[in-house]
C-alpha cells in the first residue's frame, strides 16, 4: 500500500492504494465518487471519463498512483452548488434516458466549452466521438450542447 | 465489473488489475535507465498508458516494475531547430494536434494524430508510445515513414538514432534494445510539400484502421507513400513511388497503373475489422482519392480527409 495525495473536486484528499489499482476503481470504491462508470475497461466507451488537470481522460486506463499530486474533477465537482448550465440543458432536452454515458459526455463537453465556448456541431461531435451512448441516441445530446453555443439547437 | 455474468451481480468490492507490479516515477532519464538496467525485460516504461494498461489487464504483459516517465521533464521537449521538429517521448497526440509547427509543416502527421483514438485517449497517448506498441494498424507510422523520421534512443552507456524505416521489425516488435528508452522522434521539414493521411475505420471516431495510407507530395511532383494495417508492419510503397516519380503527369491512367501495383506493396490479412479482399480493394479507392486530393492540398485548398471516404 502506498498513500497518495490528490486534489479531488477542489479538495485535497489522501488515499491508500495498491500500485495496480485503477483510478476509476479508487474513485468509486475508496473515495465515494460514483459518477464515472465502468463500461469497457479498455478506453473505448468513455463512460469512465474524468478531468485530469482539466483534460478529459479515461480513468479506466490510469493507475491511481499516476494521479498523485494531480487535480481530478468529476461530475460531483462541477455541480457542487448547483447544476451546471450544461447539466440543465441535458435535462431540458431529455438528453439521457439510462444516464450511464451522461457523466462522461458532460465532462468531455465541459472541457470543450472551456477551450472553445462556440464550437461547431462538427467540433462537438469530435469531442465526444469516444463517448458511446447506446440508448438515448446522439441527437438530443447535440441539441442540448448546441443550445449553449449561441448557435441554438440545430 | 463488466465481467460479472448475468445474475451474479456482486456487491462492489475493491478491484485492481489481476497482475501486481511495483511502480516508480523517476525524475531524471538516468534514474529511469538505471531502473531499466536492473530489471531488464521485467520493467516497462509507462507514458500515456492507453495501450499498456489494456495489455496488462488482458494478461499480455506481466511486468515486475512500471517506470512512469511522466516525471522526466526533458522528455516533454517539443523543439524546432534547423528545420527539424524534435518530439519528446512524453509529448501527447493532443499536444501535437494543437502545435502550430505540426499544423504548418507536417500536415500528414497532423492528419494522422487527429484520427487516433478519441479526445480522451489523445490527451494521454504519446507518439512515442504509438511506435513502441508497434501494432500493424498504428496510424502515426505512414506519416513518420514518409517524413523519414528518426527515432532517438538512449541506454545507460550511449545514445543512438534509428531511421524509422528500420524501426518496425514485426508486429509489436521494434529495433529498441532491452536496455534502451526512446527519448523522442525527430522529423525534418520537407520544403514545399503537402501530405494527406487517409484512414478507413468501420465508423468515424476512435476505431482502429482497416486500412491507412499516407501520401506526401512535393511541389516538383515527387511522391512518398506509406501504409498501415495492410501488412505485418507499416511500410513505404516504393514501387508506387517509383512509378509516380518517373511518370508525368498524374492522370487517371497513371493512377490506374499505381493501383495495379498495390498487390505488390501490401500483404493484408482478414481480421475482425475487414477481410483481406476488402483491404486490397479499398486501398485502390483510397489511393485514387488521396492522390487526387493531395493535388488540391498542395495548391492550398483545405481538404478534410475524413470526407473523402464518406464520413460514416
Amino acid at each position: 500500500m502506498k498513500e497518495i495525495s490528490l486534489i479531488l473536486n477542489n479538495e485535497p484528499r489522501n488515499v491508500q492504494v495498491e500500485t495496480n489499482e485503477i483510478l476509476l476503481d479508487v474513485l468509486r470504491n475508496k473515495l465515494g465518487i460514483k459518477s464515472p462508470k465502468c463500461g469497457c475497461e479498455r478506453g473505448d466507451c468513455g463512460t469512465c471519463t474524468v478531468l485530469l488537470d482539466g483534460k478529459a481522460v479515461r480513468s479506466c486506463l490510469i493507475l491511481a498512483v499516476e494521479a498523485e499530486n494531480h487535480n481530478i474533477t468529476t461530475l460531483e465537482g462541477i455541480s457542487k452548488e448547483k447544476l451546471s448550465a450544461l447539466q440543465e440543458a441535458f435535462i431540458e432536452f431529455n438528453s439521457f434516458q439510462c444516464g450511464y454515458c451522461a457523466p462522461g459526455i458532460i465532462l468531455a463537453v465541459t472541457e470543450l466549452l472551456e477551450k472553445n465556448p462556440h464550437p461547431s456541431l462538427e467540433e462537438i461531435k469530435e469531442s465526444i466521438a469516444g463517448n458511446l451512448c447506446r440508448c438515448t441516441g446522439y441527437t438530443p445530446i447535440f441539441d442540448a450542447i448546441m443550445s449553449l453555443t449561441g448557435k441554438g439547437a440545430k | 465489473m463488466s465481467h460479472y455474468g448475468l445474475g451474479t451481480l456482486k456487491k462492489e468490492e475493491n478491484m485492481a488489475l489481476a497482475h501486481t507490479f511495483d511502480y516508480q516515477r523517476p525524475s531524471t532519464l538516468i534514474e529511469a535507465l538505471q531502473l531499466k538496467a536492473k530489471y531488464k525485460d521485467k520493467a516497462l516504461f509507462l507514458a500515456g498508458g492507453t495501450d499498456l494498461i489494456v495489455n496488462i489487464r488482458e494478461g499480455m504483459l506481466k511486468p515486475d516494475l512500471l517506470i512512469d516517465i511522466k516525471g522526466i521533464g526533458e522528455l516533454l521537449k517539443l523543439n524546432w531547430e534547423k528545420e527539424t521538429l524534435f518530439i519528446g517521448s512524453n509529448v501527447t497526440f493532443a499536444q501535437l494536434i494543437e502545435n502550430e509547427l505540426v499544423q504548418k509543416h507536417f500536415i500528414l502527421l497532423h492528419d494522422a494524430c487527429k484520427t487516433i483514438g478519441s479526445t480522451g485517449i489523445r490527451a494521454r497517448a504519446t507518439l512515442t508510445g504509438n511506435i513502441c506498441s508497434a501494432v500493424p494498424s498504428l496510424d502515426s507510422a505512414p506519416a513518420l515513414l514518409c517524413y523519414e523520421a528518426t527515432v532517438h534512443c538512449a541506454s545507460p552507456e550511449s545514445q543512438r538514432e534509428i531511421p524509422v524505416t528500420e524501426w518496425f521489425l514485426a508486429p509489436r516488435k521494434t529495433a529498441l534494445q532491452e536496455d534502451e528508452i526512446v527519448t523522442g522522434i525527430s522529423l525534418k521539414r520537407i520544403p514545399d510539400s503537402s501530405g494527406i493521411y487517409l484512414k478507413l475505420g468501420r465508423y468515424s471516431g476512435e476505431d482502429l484502421a482497416q486500412a491507412g495510407w499516407g501520401i506526401l507530395m512535393t511541389a516538383d511532383k515527387q511522391y512518398r507513400l506509406a501504409h498501415c494495417a495492410l501488412s505485418p508492419i507499416p511500410k513505404r510503397a516504393y514501387y508506387i513511388e517509383h512509378l509516380l516519380n518517373n511518370s508525368n503527369p498524374l492522370n487517371a491512367d497513371l493512377i490506374e497503373k499505381a493501383i495495379a501495383l498495390i498487390p505488390s506493396e501490401i500483404n493484408p490479412i482478414t481480421d475482425i475489422r475487414a477481410t483481406q479482399e476488402f483491404r486490397m480493394y479499398i486501398s485502390g479507392i483510397m489511393l485514387k482519392r488521396g492522390l487526387t486530393a493531395i493535388q488540391e492540398r498542395i495548391s492550398g485548398k483545405y481538404i478534410e480527409p475524413r470526407k473523402l471516404l464518406g464520413d460514416v
